[in-house]
C-alpha cells in the first residue's frame, strides 16, 4: 500500500538525524583520539612508527569507505563477534575519521618551524613536554579549519551506514520512500537536512581559515 | 572457533570480478573526462561569469559539497524516472559520478585560474592572441598544472567513491562483490579480495597520473 508523505514521515525521517549526529560524534571523537596518535606516529623519529602510520594512511586512503564498513561488519563474524550495525559502523567511520584526522595533523605538525623543536629541547625539554607545550599549540592554530571542515565528511560519510543497514537519516529515508514512493520529496527533504547540518560547518571552516590565514607571518 | 577461510569462491568468480572492476575504471575515467569539461566550465563562469550565473554556479557546489554522495545518488536514479526521465543503474551512476565531481572539481580549477596573474593575461593581449588562445594557453593549461596534484587526488577519491554506486547495484565493482556475496555466502574472503583490487586501482591511477603530468606539464617555469 503506498502511503501519504506527511506529518509522520517528516518527523520520522527528523528523528533519524540523532542517529546521522551520534554516529558523526563518535567517528569525530574517536577518529580525533586515534588519529593524533597516528599523526605523532606519523611525525615521529621511530622509523617503524613512521612505515606502520604510513600504511595505515594507504590504506585507509586508498579503499573506499564503503569496503571498510564491509569488512568491520563481516570481519567481526570471522574472529567470533556478532556485531550490530550499528557498532560496525561505529568502529569503521572512526577508523576511516583517524587516518584522514591522522594524515590532517601530520601537515600541521609538520608545519611548526624546525626551529622551534630545537629551541624547546634545547631548554631541556623532552618528547611529551615538547609535544604538549610547544609544538601541539601552535600545531592546533593550523589545524583548526581543516579539522572543522573535514568534519562536513564525516557527516557525509554516516550516510553509508545505511548500506549495512543501520537506520540513520539516509536509510529513513529509503524507508519512507518504499512506504510512500515519492522519491523527489523524500530525498530532497533528506539531502535538505544534510545540507543544513553541513553548510554551516563549510562556513565556518572557510571564514576561520581566511582568519589563520590572514594576520600570521 | 576458529574461522576457515576459504578464498576458492572468490577465485571461481575471478572473471566476474574483473569485469566489475573494468566498469568501474570506464565509469571513473568517463565521469572524471565529462567532470573535468563541467568543472572548465563553471569554473570559467564563476570566475568571469555575470552574476547571476554565478550565483548558480555557486549554489551547485555548495549544494554538491555538503550532501552525500549515496543521496545524490538516491535522487537521481530514483528521482529522475518520477519525471517520465528512466536510467538504466549504469547511465544512472554516470551522471551522479559527474555531477558529484564537476562541484569539487570546480572549486578547484577555479582557485588555479585564480593564480593566474593578471599581467600573464595583458601579455598575451599584448602580443596579439586571441581570446581564445588567451584562455587555452596563458589561463588554462597553467592553472591546471598548478592544481594537477589536488585535481587528481580529486579524481581517485572519485573512483573510490564509485563503490557507493552499487547501491543502486550498477554492475561495477562493489556491486559484482555483492552478487558473489549472497551466492556464496564467502562475505569477508570476498570484501577483502575486492578491497585489495581498490588499492591497486589507486596505486595504478596515482601511477598513471604522475605519467600525465610527465607528458603534458613537465616544463620548467620561472617564476620572478
Amino acid at each position: 500500500m503506498i502511503r501519504a508523505f506527511g506529518y509522520n514521515e517528516f518527523l520520522f525521517l527528523l528523528s533519524a538525524v540523532q542517529w546521522t549526529l551520534l554516529l558523526s560524534v563518535i567517528a569525530f571523537l574517536g577518529g580525533g583520539i586515534v588519529g593524533l596518535f597516528v599523526a605523532l606516529a606519523r611525525t615521529s623519529d621511530v622509523k617503524p612508527l613512521r612505515w606502520v602510520s604510513t600504511g595505515y594512511i594507504q590504506i585507509f586512503q586508498g579503499t573506499p569507505l564503503l569496503m571498510q564498513l564491509f569488512l568491520v561488519f563481516f570481519g567481526a563474524t570471522v574472529i567470533g563477534i556478532d556485531m550490530s550495525p550499528w557498532v560496525a559502523a561505529a568502529v569503521g567511520l572512526t577508523l576511516n575519521t583517524s587516518a584522514f584526522l591522522g594524515e590532517i595533523w601530520r601537515g600541521c605538525i609538520q608545519s611548526v618551524p624546525r626551529g622551534q623543536w630545537e629551541a624547546a629541547s634545547s631548554l631541556g625539554l623532552r618528547y611529551p613536554g615538547l609535544m604538549r607545550y610547544v609544538i601541539l599549540p601552535q600545531a592546533v592554530k593550523v589545524a583548526v579549519p581543516p579539522t572543522v571542515g573535514y568534519l562536513v565528511q564525516v557527516i557525509k560519510g554516516t550516510s553509508l551506514a545505511a548500506i549495512i543497514g543501520f537506520v540513520e537519516l539516509t536509510r529513513a529515508g529509503q524507508i519512507v520512500n518504499n512506504a510512500t514512493f515519492q522519491p523527489f520529496l523524500v530525498f530532497g527533504i533528506v539531502a535538505a537536512i544534510y545540507f543544513a547540518l553541513c553548510w554551516p560547518l563549510s562556513l565556518l571552516s572557510q571564514r576561520l581559515e581566511a582568519r589563520y590565514a590572514a594576520p600570521s607571518r | 572457533m576458529t574461522y576457515d577461510f576459504q578464498f576458492d569462491a572468490v577465485f571461481a568468480s575471478w572473471d566476474y570480478l574483473l569485469d566489475g572492476a573494468w566498469l568501474t575504471v570506464r565509469l571513473s575515467f568517463g565521469a572524471m573526462a565529462i567532470g573535468l569539461v563541467v568543472a572548465i566550465l563553471c569554473a570559467l563562469g564563476k570566475t568571469s561569469g555575470p552574476k547571476p550565473v554565478r550565483w548558480l554556479i555557486n549554489a551547485y557546489i555548495e549544494i554538491i559539497r555538503n550532501t552525500p554522495f549515496l543521496v545524490q545518488i538516491f535522487l537521481i536514479f530514483f528521482g529522475l524516472p518520477t519525471v517520465g526521465l528512466r536510467l538504466s543503474p549504469d547511465v544512472a551512476a554516470m551522471i551522479a559520478m559527474v555531477v558529484n565531481v564537476g562541484a569539487y572539481a570546480t572549486e578547484i580549477i577555479r582557485a588555479g585560474i585564480e593564480s593566474i596573474h593578471k599581467g600573464q593575461i595583458e601579455a598575451g593581449l599584448a602580443l596579439g592572441l586571441r581570446p581564445l588562445q588567451i584562455f587555452r594557453y596563458i589561463i588554462l593549461k597553467p592553472a591546471l598544472r598548478t592544481v594537477y596534484p589536488a585535481l587528481t587526488s580529486q579524481f581517485i577519491l572519485l573512483m573510490l567513491s564509485s563503490s557507493v554506486v552499487s547501491a543502486i547495484s550498477a554492475d561495477e565493482l562493489t556491486s559484482v562483490a555483492n552478487n558473489i556475496q549472497s551466492q556464496t555466502f564467502r562475505s569477508f574472503e570476498i570484501y577483502i579480495v575486492v578491497t585489495g583490487i581498490y588499492l591497486v586501482l589507486a596505486l595504478m591511477f596515482s601511477a598513471l597520473f604522475a605519467g600525465i603530468y610527465r607528458l603534458a606539464f613537465a616544463y620548467t617555469v620561472d617564476r620572478r
